[in-house]
């Protein structure tokens, strides 16, 4: 059960990533963020709330849109903004970028940029969690582009056939890229795709973050006692293109316009107002509050260092040779 | 083992078997993983009595999955164990080059050194058994292309049995690459642990006149050569890179210094072989003691066939070796270049 101060503190968190996202983009748009910029604005409902019942032992996968999913699990915004100035400062020292935020004091074990590339990782780790007889589990995100990888579907089923605690979730936001999901898949109901795995398969609003926290709570008490995989399907929309070159001419207006109209923080906090949970002060606050977080990030980020010469060479092997 | 003992006399694959035995005792995070490793014993018996000895949880047969073979080893090793992957043949690691090159060989540098894949992927590879081109490759360069991994070999029972273990025991991603048609020849291997270092080639033959430079199977070719050469008076020094990389290139200067000449012997295609890595490297350290071009014996290139005798005459051999050698010594090495 959420109390009041997790119902504010997931609002708080939401919150923190859209303006996060925001900045980064405009960061981009300045010039101090190069490279590829996946945004998970829109999606926030989804990190926040899977990532909120979890324990600090447990694991997180993520793919290359995973900001969100960092930041939900607790990675500094000012490390990772830094990570994306390419700062010494950020999660992974500068050497991973957008893509490969990398946080293994909090578990948080990337950030790959190679579409289902996380999957047969995920199932390392639940092979290494039944090997010690831990009772953590491993969440491991990935997009609806990853279900037509031949990795997921391995993964899949060696997932089923050797019980590994992991629950899969698939964000599906209607597009890989430019390609709609229905142009990309014989059986564009995902969850079936899963389901003749033998596991249990379900589907979430994911722009309810209520809704998805309740799910997601449910799942990883199930997924941690049986050690049975579980597959949800979290329906959800990015807001912006693919990445910042993209502006997303595949879709219309329209569209866009419905979805933002179900905001997953703008619903929450009407929420939380309705239900006397927060005024609209304090929800002012928490924005005002999380503006500044943010600016401080860009400032941490700003006045850190780059990394050393010597470090282009350091890291390639866990020894010199 | 005292002064005047004979060392037992084992196979190749036993020896392996015993390195994977040893330091799975030593360690509990030790594991192996791979088709058919478990009941099967291993497709060239490599694993033999593993499961009886550690069970289905430390010695894993899967489902014929290569890429979620070498993620669960890459995602395992992020978290603490040790595992040692086994490819039933490097010719089915391609479907998991994903895994190895974009994930093992990386976490670490794009994490900013907060992980380590302490991982050993091993795979047969290699030609002569007439099994097509599908099934008959030497694939090394591809991975010592790739920093972040690091590559070995063995040619001998001795070597392999040190190196596996000093594999194991190593913090980053390593490619162990085994010979099919090695896994029966025999040797002398101490019963008692011991290791090789990794990054440390070996010289098996020590001569005067010219360097043969050489790994894997092709050591065995350079060592019947050195002994033809011999006998027509030529002393050649035979040297087992043992490690692809990091490669030893000290030991090669050393030699060349003494000898003034090289070739090289390997089964891999001539195109950015190792072969090319060996020769700029020694002509970059050891022009000046060089007396002729370094020269190369590699596989023909091109796809291998199946027939029995186009396989043989696609391979490197005792002739090949005695013939390029003597080219190199009589100053008649510079053909005119070929462009394929
Ligand atoms: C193996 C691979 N193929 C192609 C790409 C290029 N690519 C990057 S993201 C992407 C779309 C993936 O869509 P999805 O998995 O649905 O994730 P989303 O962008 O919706 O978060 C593609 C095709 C890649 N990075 N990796």
């Amino acid at each position: 059960m959420l109390t009041k101060q997790d119902k504010i503190d997931i609002f708080h968190e939401m919150t923190m990533i859209r303006k996060f996202e925001e900045k980064a983009g405009e960061m981009y748009e300045r010039g101090n963020i190069r490279g590829f910029l996946h945004l998970y604005i829109g999606q926030e409902a989804v990190a926040s709330g899977f990532m909120w019942p979890l324990r600090a032992d447990d694991y997180v996968i993520g793919a290359y849109r995973e900001h969100g999913q960092a930041l939900g699990r607790c990675a500094s915004p000012r490390a990772v903004m830094a990570e994306l100035f390419g700062k010494s400062t950020g999660v992974s020292g500068g050497k991973g970028g957008s893509m490969h935020l990398f946080d293994v004091n909090r578990r948080f074990l990337g950030g790959t940029a190679i579409v289902g590339g996380g999957l047969p990782i995920a199932a390392g780790i639940g092979f290494a969690i039944n090997y010690h007889g831990g009772d953590q589990i491993c969440l491991c995100f990935f997009g609806d582009g990853a279900v037509n990888e031949g990795s997921f579907h391995e993964t899949l089923n060696i997932a089923s056939l050797w019980n590994l605690p992991i629950l899969f979730i698939c964000e599906n936001n209607l597009y890989g890229m430019g390609t709609a999901v229905e142009r990309a898949s014989a059986v564009p109901n995902l969850p079936r795709r899963a389901q003749c795995y033998s596991m249990a398969v379900e589907t979430v609003d994911g722009m309810d973050v209520l809704a998805v926290y309740e799910m997601a709570d449910r799942l990883i008490s199930e997924v941690r006692e049986t050690k049975r995989p579980a597959f949800v399907e979290a329906v959800t929309y990015r807001y912006r293109g693919h990445s910042i070159a993209d502006p997303g001419t595949y879709r219309t207006k329209e569209e866009i316009e419905e979805w933002r109209r179900r905001d997953p923080i703008v619903q929450y906090g009407k929420k939380l107002l309705d239900e006397g949970t927060l005024s609209s002060e304090e929800i002012e606050k928490i924005h005002s509050d999380v503006a500044k977080e943010i600016e401080a990030a860009v400032q941490f980020a700003e006045d850190s260092p780059i990394p050393k010469p010597e470090a282009l060479y350091q890291d390639v092997y866990a020894n010199r040779i | 083992m005292s002064k005047g003992d004979k060392m037992p006399v084992i196979y190749y694959r036993q020896a392996l078997n015993q390195a994977l035995r040893e330091e799975m005792r030593r360690d509990e995070n030790v594991f192996v993983i791979g088709e058919e490793v478990a009941q099967y014993q291993g497709a060239y018996r490599v694993t033999e009595d593993l499961l009886e000895e550690f069970g289905d949880r430390r010695v894993k047969d899967t489902p014929i999955s290569e890429e979620v073979i070498a993620g669960i080893g890459t995602g395992a090793a992020m978290v603490g164990l040790r595992p040692v992957v086994e490819m039933m043949t490097v010719n089915f690691a391609l479907l998991a080059m994903d895994q190895i090159v974009n994930h093992a060989a990386k976490l670490r540098y794009m994490s900013g050194g907060q992980i380590k894949i302490p991982m050993v992927i091993r795979a047969p590879e290699g030609a002569g058994m007439q099994l097509g081109a599908q099934h008959s490759q030497n694939l090394e360069a591809w991975f010592v292309h790739v920093p972040g991994l690091k590559v070995v070999t063995a040619s001998t029972p001795y070597d392999a049995k040190g190196l596996l273990k000093s594999a194991i025991r190593d913090d980053s991603p390593v490619i162990f690459l085994e010979h099919a048609l090695l896994y029966s020849m025999r040797g002398e291997v101490p019963e008692e642990g011991y290791t090789l270092p990794i990054g440390r080639a070996d010289v098996k033959r020590k001569g005067d006149d010219i360097t043969i430079i050489a790994y894997l199977r092709m050591v065995h070719i350079a060592l019947s050569a050195a002994e033809a050469l011999a006998k027509t008076g030529i002393s050649a020094e035979v040297i087992d890179l043992r490690t692809l990389r990091p490669m030893d290139i000290s030991t090669l200067v050393e030699s060349v210094k003494k000898t003034k000449h090289a070739i090289i012997v390997e089964e891999d295609w001539p195109q950015c072989g190792i072969g090319a890595q060996v020769v700029d490297q020694l002509q970059l350290h050891a022009f000046d003691y060089l007396d002729a071009p370094i020269m190369r014996v590699t596989l023909a290139d091109t796809p291998m066939p199946y027939s029995r005798e186009l396989e043989q005459s696609a391979l490197p051999n005792v002739e090949k070796v005695i013939a390029t050698a003597g080219s190199v010594l009589k100053g008649t090495a510079r053909e005119p270049a070929v462009s394929i």
